[in-house]
């Protein structure tokens, strides 16, 4: 089939950028949606003109490296599908296609489709782990965890940080990730030690990095290639009013 | 070049313990004065980073991903062994140790393995602790599978994303050390060389990805944890911008590398839909065990699979195994299916798979128990071919997906080159000529949490603070070599992509040091690469500049690697004049048409030694003793 692409350029952070537009022929529709990427970017490198930049990887829905706005919609138009993974079946021959980046003031654009998404490294540096020290610790099997408790807790830990919830958000929260870890870690036994410290850390990073604040739009569920639910921002609050009224350490008292 | 393993003495049980007791200290006062460097964030680089940035160490840790989160050990998906014997079904130690050197068909070292499998147990308890949901049972304790080349279940899982559980686990643990200030993360930095000086490694040379920046880092040692060198092939199961680069760098600094033939193909991926494809997708071995693997008798067969009777398929692994039929090693059945697609049998658009058949087991055990066992496998075959596997039979083909190979390392894990350090999948370690599944996340693991982190101790501790710092003309001469080389990739300015050279050495590699290789093969590519690469630096245009993201430039200075590193691969392949594990050379095979070892003369490691552009590299070896495990021939009819 035959596409129009219309693709955002980007020389760089400060450059204003803007969209151009590309034909792109001969897709087939067993290739996916990168690989049409790829094949638009053989013609302009042929040509001689920079290709077209943008993250991925892993190339299967996994590392969370590629992202990007197709039509307006975070990862395009397949519902728990990353933009690796959307295949061209999903378009028909003719059609207009618009490809963006994230657009968030947290995540500022790099060059055309690439963006900073370091502010998601720093949340998990506040406090999104367990602090045990490597080889001091017990047998694996020493504390049972229910089965439901994991399944729980590995709804919340399949995220893969691709800032999608963040480009889908009206305010641009990064609540959805934000709470995915928090969740995770809260749901087992070995996360209880750090929780309320936890929570109160990482949001505080958050809106430090200037995330926007989370009022249930709900967008972010639906964008979520892993389908993770809002229902973890809910158990977010609820840890968060917990460790601000009886946890967070008075200002000034020393810690 | 000087080869010592270093195994400690003593019976394989003790060796760990008492070289853990024999080896030099670094007093935790001094250890903050010395400078580590750590390329690579994936589970072993990772798992170092964190545990030397704990002891005190200064850690300056270096990936091309925007975040340690996304290196390649984020996609594996079948799980982890560990010796734990939590199903009290004979597991041990012994048997883990038993098992890996005979799956790598005799072909590593008996100690690092035994090693491996002590520590198995270790990574399984760190793991649960940091809070890696593995899978439970209904009493609430963990549950194990089986998995290829065991009898027994000692394969730990988190659904099919065992990988990305315990990266992140890992990556979590690295940015607590972020957080307390003892690991310095470089991201979008890659390595391009590596600095020697006086015979030490003592540090790399990077370009910042986003200001094209080529900047020193100096430091006490250097651990390289930058995984496989699949993507020789272009096509592979492993993440796009896996490359050679800089174990290849640190071969032509002086490293020795280690049996870089072995290279693993897996059976079960989807097959290649068209030219403009760009990497393959593996399907989980798993499917295997209730899956029916087929082919048309009739060659070109062009009708549907559902129109072809009974009598006219091939069950060809079942027909040739019956004893373990579907279930044979990942080599047999990967070279069984491309002997099915060359003589014309192939199946799909391309002609270029075989089936993978449920109808039988949706019969037998319902749609509903199938879906159970394989449903998000399915889910996600679907998505990437359009068809539905409960309706017609899978297309698999097998693909590269691991490389056994690496930079040579002695029992602390440390390259000839002193200070140099070599952990995970870019060392040639642990599993011989093949590796079993679940095996290579344990390795890694072991390796950056337990063994690294302490062996490096023996060495720091021989060699004061380094003063030299990145001022050393070493470090100029070495940045001067990169920018001399980036700038003739961008100033080339020819008529060809640099894909379209990796496509072509991709094919030349998988036709002629592929899943089968031979003498004539061999020689045929030890002629055309030099040839090809020749023309990639006349002819390749890389457009853009210098200064600015430019990946087109990234994946031209791989892909210059990958040009000299497949040589090597070839000549390793041609030198290795037996068949062993994945290494399959048509000369060599059994009356059964199996692998054919030859332990008389190749019960080595073959060890690779630089000498410059154009110059015949020197093959040393390191012979290997088997004392515990009695040398056998594998088979499986
Ligand atoms: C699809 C798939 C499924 C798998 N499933 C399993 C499984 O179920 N069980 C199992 O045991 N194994 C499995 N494996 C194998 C296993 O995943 C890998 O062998 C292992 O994860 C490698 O880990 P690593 O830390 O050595 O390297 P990697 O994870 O590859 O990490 C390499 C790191 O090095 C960095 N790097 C590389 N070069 C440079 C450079 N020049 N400069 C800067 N940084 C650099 C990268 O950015 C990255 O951070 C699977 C592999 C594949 C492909
Ligand atoms: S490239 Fe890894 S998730 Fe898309």
């Amino acid at each position: 089939m035959r596409l129009t692409l219309h693709v955002w350029r980007q020389a760089g952070r400060d450059d204003t950028g803007s969209f151009e537009t590309y034909q792109a022929d001969g897709i087939s529709e067993s290739m996916s949606f990168l690989d049409m990427l790829d094949l638009v970017n053989e013609e302009l490198a042929q040509e001689g003109k920079e290709p077209i930049a943008f993250d991925h990887d892993c190339r299967e829905g996994i590392c969370g490296s590629c992202g990007v706005m197709i039509d307006g919609v975070p990862h395009g138009p397949k519902s728990m599908t990353t933009a690796c993974q959307v295949h061209m079946r999903s378009f028909k021959d003719g059609d207009e296609i618009w490809v963006e980046p994230w657009r968030a003031t947290s995540f500022p654009v790099i060059r055309d489709l690439v963006v900073d998404r370091s502010p998601f490294d720093r949340i998990i540096e506040a406090g999104g782990y367990i602090s045990v020290r490597t080889g001091s610790v017990p047998d694996a099997n020493t504390t049972p965890i229910s089965k439901g408790a994991v399944e729980t807790a590995m709804d919340a830990a399949v995220c893969i940080g691709c800032g999608a919830c963040v480009a889908a958000c009206p305010n641009a929260s990064a609540m959805l990730f934000t709470a995915s870890k928090v969740a995770h870690l809260a749901l087992l036994p070995q996360g209880q030690p750090e929780r309320y410290d936890r929570v109160l850390k990482m949001v505080d990073v958050h809106d430090e990095e200037g995330f926007g604040n989370c009022t249930n739009h709900g967008a972010c569920e639906v964008a979520c290639p892993k389908g993770i639910s809002v229902d973890y921002i809910a158990q977010l609050n609820r840890d968060l009013v917990r460790a601000t009224l009886s946890f967070r350490p008075e200002k000034g008292t020393a810690e | 070049m000087e080869l010592n393993a270093r195994i400690p003495a003593g019976p394989i049980e003790q060796k760990w313990d008492r070289h853990r007791f024999d080896m030099k200290l670094v007093n935790p006062a001094n250890k903050r004065k010395y400078n580590v460097i750590i390329v690579g964030t994936g589970l072993a680089g990772a798992s170092a980073a964190a545990t030397m940035g704990e002891l005190g160490y200064n850690v300056q840790a270096f990936t091309y991903h925007d975040s340690p989160r996304r290196a390649h050990s984020i996609a594996a998906q079948g799980g982890i062994n560990a010796a734990k014997n939590y199903q009290s079904d004979g597991d041990s130690i012994y048997r883990l140790f038993h098992d890996t050197v005979k799956g790598g068909d005799f072909r590593s070292r008996e100690a690092n393995v035994y090693r491996l499998a002590q520590l198995s147990l270790n990574i399984i308890d760190q793991a649960v602790a940091q809070g890696v949901p593995f899978a439970r049972e209904y009493g609430g304790l963990l549950a194990n599978r089986s998995f290829g080349g065991a009898q027994v279940s000692r394969t730990f899982y988190a659904r099919g994303q065992t990988g990305q559980q315990l990266l992140l686990g890992a990556y979590q643990a690295l940015e607590r050390q972020v957080n307390a200030g003892t690991v310095t993360m470089h991201t979008r930095h890659e390595m391009l060389d590596l600095v020697v000086v006086e015979g030490r490694a003592r540090g790399i040379v990077t370009r910042d990805l986003l200001s094209g920046k080529v900047e020193s880092h100096s430091a006490d040692a250097v651990i390289l944890a930058t995984g496989g060198y699949s993507n020789v092939f272009f096509l592979s199961t492993n993440a796009k911008l896996s490359n050679v680069t800089a174990t290849w760098r640190a071969h032509r600094r002086g490293a020795g590398f280690a049996n870089p033939c072995y290279t693993q193909i897996h059976p079960t991926c989807i097959p290649q839909s068209g030219d403009y494809q760009s990497k393959l997708t593996l399907m989980s071995e798993s499917l295997r065990n209730d899956g029916r693997i087929w082919v048309p008798r009739k060659k070109g067969d062009d009708r549907s699979p559902e129109r072809i009777p009974e009598g006219e398929r091939d069950y060809y692994l079942e027909r040739l195994y019956p004893a373990f039929g579907n279930l044979t090693p990942r080599d047999i059945a990967s070279r069984r299916a491309k002997e099915m697609v060359d003589a014309g049998q192939g199946v799909g658009p391309l002609k270029n798979g075989v089936y993978l058949d449920f109808r039988d087991a949706i019969d037998r055990l319902g749609k509903q128990a199938v879906s159970d066992r394989y449903g998000n496998l399915f889910a996600m075959y679907e998505k990437i071919t359009g068809e539905d596997p409960y309706r017609e039979p899978m297309r698999i083909y097998p693909a590269p997906h691991y490389t056994m190979g690496g930079l040579w390392v002695d029992y602390n894990l440390m390259s000839n080159v002193p200070g140099l350090f070599v952990i995970g999948e870019a060392n040639f370690s642990d599993h011989g000529a093949n590796r079993l599944g679940a095996s290579a996340l344990m390795q890694g693991l072991a390796d950056g949490y337990f063994v690294v982190p302490i062996t490096i101790g023996d060495y720091l501790s021989g060699t004061p603070p380094w003063t030299g710092g990145s001022g050393d003309a070493a470090f100029r001469d070495v940045e001067r070599d990169a920018k001399a080389r980036t700038d003739r990739l961008l100033s080339a300015k020819g008529t060809r992509t640099v894909d379209s050279f990796h496509m072509e050495l991709g094919r030349l590699m998988w036709d002629l040091c592929g899943m089968e290789r031979n003498a004539e093969g061999l020689e045929e590519a030890l002629e055309k690469i030099p040839k090809l690469r020749e023309a990639f630096w006349n002819d390749v245009t890389v457009p853009g500049s210098g200064e600015t993201l430019n990946q087109s430039l990234e994946k031209a200075g791989r892909l210059a690697d990958f040009l000299e590193f497949g040589e090597l691969m070839c000549r390793d392949a041609l030198e290795r004049d037996e068949s062993s594990g994945a290494h399959y050379r048509r000369e060599h095979t059994t009356e059964e048409g199996e692998a054919k070892r030859n332990d008389d003369e190749f019960a080595h490691v073959s060890v690779w030694e630089y000498r410059g552009e154009g110059e015949v590299p020197v093959e040393h070896r390191e012979e290997l003793e088997f004392e515990h495990v009695p040398l056998s021939q594998r088979s499986y009819k």
